[in-house]
């Protein structure tokens, strides 16, 4: 037997999985050091940590991974990525290749996920609803928010809502403080309404290529229609993917998360911050804005303009910081994941939460309400510790709810 | 072993629906199509029994809607071969039609097991499988979601109203009208599904025509809202507290 040839990956391995398209070269870089397998949360419920899964793959064994129950217990929380000293692309390269192989070996998928998989194939976002229901949240927020092909005409700012804060019930809401704030701001922005499409962050990181190349292909078809110049987003995991991926498969533009945009109109915002909301909040960052893009500090800087919000901080923060365990399609393997786990990782993040004392649990994902949410009331923490995102706390000290 | 799939596309109810400016039909514009439900389980149930027997699979659409997008799928998961009916009308057939459509094509033709949803969107009273078995004189078997081939025969389970199953026994050829399959429909990855797309062989046969149908729409409609309905609104918490505050005003809940 040679050395890994990675047999399974399916067809020409594109600028998608490039760790992947020379793979047994890149690996070889790694020294063992097991770094990876001692920062992964989720190493204890993998059959092979990144560190084994690596040696195996090394020595030609790469399908005894991809059979075992490792490629779907990647959160993508990237903290091996981040720490590695060969700088090896785990959570971006590897993990999606084991899942890519899973399904082009044609395995059952989880249930849950194949769902989601195939509502983004059929809708555009993993929940099944019809694509022109996706900017019905904005009927309701009481400000103006335009639809730039209504506009005709370039924005200064496109507004890329995303699903979870376009169609789950706590994001919309979100969404709607977020248009207020935007409107009190005097911001001159536009959402693409019916055309807006998942961005395929998930997509990506379940391994399923194809319907991320779909995506992809639509996407920049759509945003290269109109005229902005920047894009804000309300979901860190698409703003990833829009920065560091499509950049190499054509999409380039100016994108920020909006933790960032906000951050940086704070003369503007604080004088509109008026109400005193006399509480102490911990902040959870989240991987996307922290480990992958290093936005550590704007969250920071907006709560702390709040007047009279504390700021306490958890065990583990900024770069160390706790994943709550649903990244890279995660979300939808819950069932699967607890099966195997002895606490779930949102659950161990709030207990954090709950010990810094801070009656607020601050976020800037929109997963992450609904998730740790679920956690509070299953640690019964639920008389101690509320989840707040950022937006919903600047919009209650603005007034503009 | 020869098996045929009988499949036809559906709209999307996901998509919404609308009624044409006659009045008597829908809307085949606002509609976007996809494979009928019950039928994507009977090409899942054909599947399995072709791993598990090296079964010969081929799959018959009702040109209706996307037919190529969902052949192309069925060759993608695994299906043999894929045929596009040819119905010379506009407008979809009739459940008569539709199974006289599907007898004329395969009249003749050697298949030991024909599978088709037990029934459609479109065809509730899940009459297709079994008009068709009476055109082919072929026994049929309805709401079945177990299928296991025994010498020459087929070994079946039935669903039965109160949570009852039986098994069943049938002589080959037959028609077999699925509800399910022994598991989920599986996935094709994107990446495959558009390659077989690229090179598919999707081919055409021409079915019988229609005779005039006996039976037509007079009038469609949407259902009126009864003066005793309410409309809950609210968040899904709120709706959630009022449906338990009606329930328990009338006393269902204790
Ligand atoms: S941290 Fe990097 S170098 Fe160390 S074992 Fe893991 S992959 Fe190899
Ligand atoms: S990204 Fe996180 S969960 Fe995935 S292997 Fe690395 S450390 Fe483990």
């Amino acid at each position: 037997m040679g050395v890994a040839q990675v047999p399974s990956i399916p067809e020409t391995p594109g600028p998608l999985f490039p760790e992947l398209a020379s793979a047994e070269e890149k690996f070889r870089k790694c020294i063992q050091c097991g770094v990876c397998s001692g920062s992964c949360p989720m190493g204890e419920a993998m059959d092979y940590a990144p560190r084994k899964a690596v040696k195996m793959l090394l020595e030609g064994r790469f399908n005894e991974v991809v059979e075992s129950n490792t490629p779907w217990l990647c959160v993508s929380c990237h903290t091996c990525a981040v720490r590695c000293p060969s700088q090896l692309a785990i959570s971006d390269g590897l993990f999606p290749a084991l899942r890519a192989a899973v399904m082009a070996e044609g395995k059952a998928l989880d249930q849950d996920l194949q769902k989601a998989l195939q509502n983004t194939y059929l809708y555009g976002n993993p929940m099944g609803i019809s694509p022109k229901k996706r900017a019905d949240w904005a009927k309701t927020a009481g400000v103006p928010v335009p639809i730039i092909s209504q506009l005709r005409r370039p924005v200064d700012v496109l507004w890329i809502v995303e699903c979870y804060p376009s169609f789950e019930p706590r994001g919309q809401e979100i969404s709607k403080l977020l248009a207020r704030i935007l409107n009190a701001l005097g911001v001159d922005f536009a959402i693409l309404g019916h055309e807006e499409r998942c961005l395929g962050d998930c997509e990506w990181l379940a391994g399923e290529r194809g319907l991320f190349e779909m995506l992809i292909e639509r996407n920049i078809e759509i945003l290269g229609k109109y005229k902005f110049r920047e894009i804000i987003m309300t979901d860190p995991h698409s703003y990833r993917t829009l920065l560091n991926i499509y950049p190499a498969l054509g999409g380039r533009y100016k994108v920020k998360p909006v933790v960032q945009f906000l951050a940086e109109r704070l003369d503007q915002l604080k004088p509109r911050l008026k109400k005193k909301l006399n509480t102490t909040a911990t902040y959870h960052d989240s991987c996307c804005l922290g480990r992958k893009t290093n936005h550590y500090e704007e969250p920071r800087l907006l709560l702390r303009a709040i007047p009279g919000l504390k700021m306490v901080e958890m065990v583990q923060n900024r770069e160390s910081s706790l994943c709550c365990g649903g990244g890279a399609s995660t979300i939808y393997l819950d069932r699967f994941i607890q099966e195997r786990m002895k606490d779930r990782l949102a659950d161990r993040r709030v207990m954090q939460a709950a010990a810094t004392g801070a009656g607020i649990l601050a976020v800037a994902c929109p997963f992450e309400p609904a998730r740790f949410e679920d956690a509070v009331k299953l640690t019964g923490n639920e008389e101690k510790l509320v989840v707040r995102d950022i937006i919903e706390l600047l919009a209650e000290s603005m007034e503009v709810q | 072993m020869n098996i045929a799939v009988l499949t036809k596309q559906v709209a999307d109810l996901v998509e919404g629906i609308e009624i044409d400016a006659s009045g008597r039909a829908v809307d085949r514009d606002s509609i976007r199509y996809i494979l009928s439900e019950s039928d994507d389980h009977a090409l899942e149930e054909a599947l399995l029994l072709k791993e598990r027997s090296q079964a010969h699979v081929e799959v018959f659409s009702l040109e209706t809607g996307e037919v190529r997008d969902g052949l192309c799928t069925a060759l993608a998961k695994g299906a043999d071969r894929v045929v596009m009916i040819l119905a010379g009308q506009e407008t979809p057939p009739s459940n008569h039609a539709a199974a006289r459509m599907f007898a004329s094509v395969l009249k003749g033709l050697p298949f030991d097991l024909i599978l088709t949803g037990v029934r459609a969107i479109d065809d509730l009273d899940g009459s297709v499988g079994g008009l068709l078995a009476g055109y082919l004189g072929l026994p049929y078997v309805g709401l079945v979601r177990k299928v296991e081939l025994v010498d020459g025969a087929a070994t079946v389970e039935k669903e039965y109203p109160g949570g009852f199953a039986a098994e069943l026994g049938v002589k080959l050829p037959a028609v077999l009208g699925i509800q399910a399959a022994e598991q989920p429909p599986r996935y094709v990855p994107v990446t495959r599904l558009r390659q077989v797309m690229k090179t598919a062989q999707v081919e055409e046969q021409e079915a019988e025509p229609a005779s005039e149908e006996p039976v037509s729409v007079e009038r469609m409609y949407k259902p009126e809202e009864g003066a005793g309905a309410a409309m809950l609104s609210g968040s899904a918490e709120e709706i959630a507290r009022q449906i338990v505050n009606l329930l328990s005003e009338r006393r269902v809940t204790r």
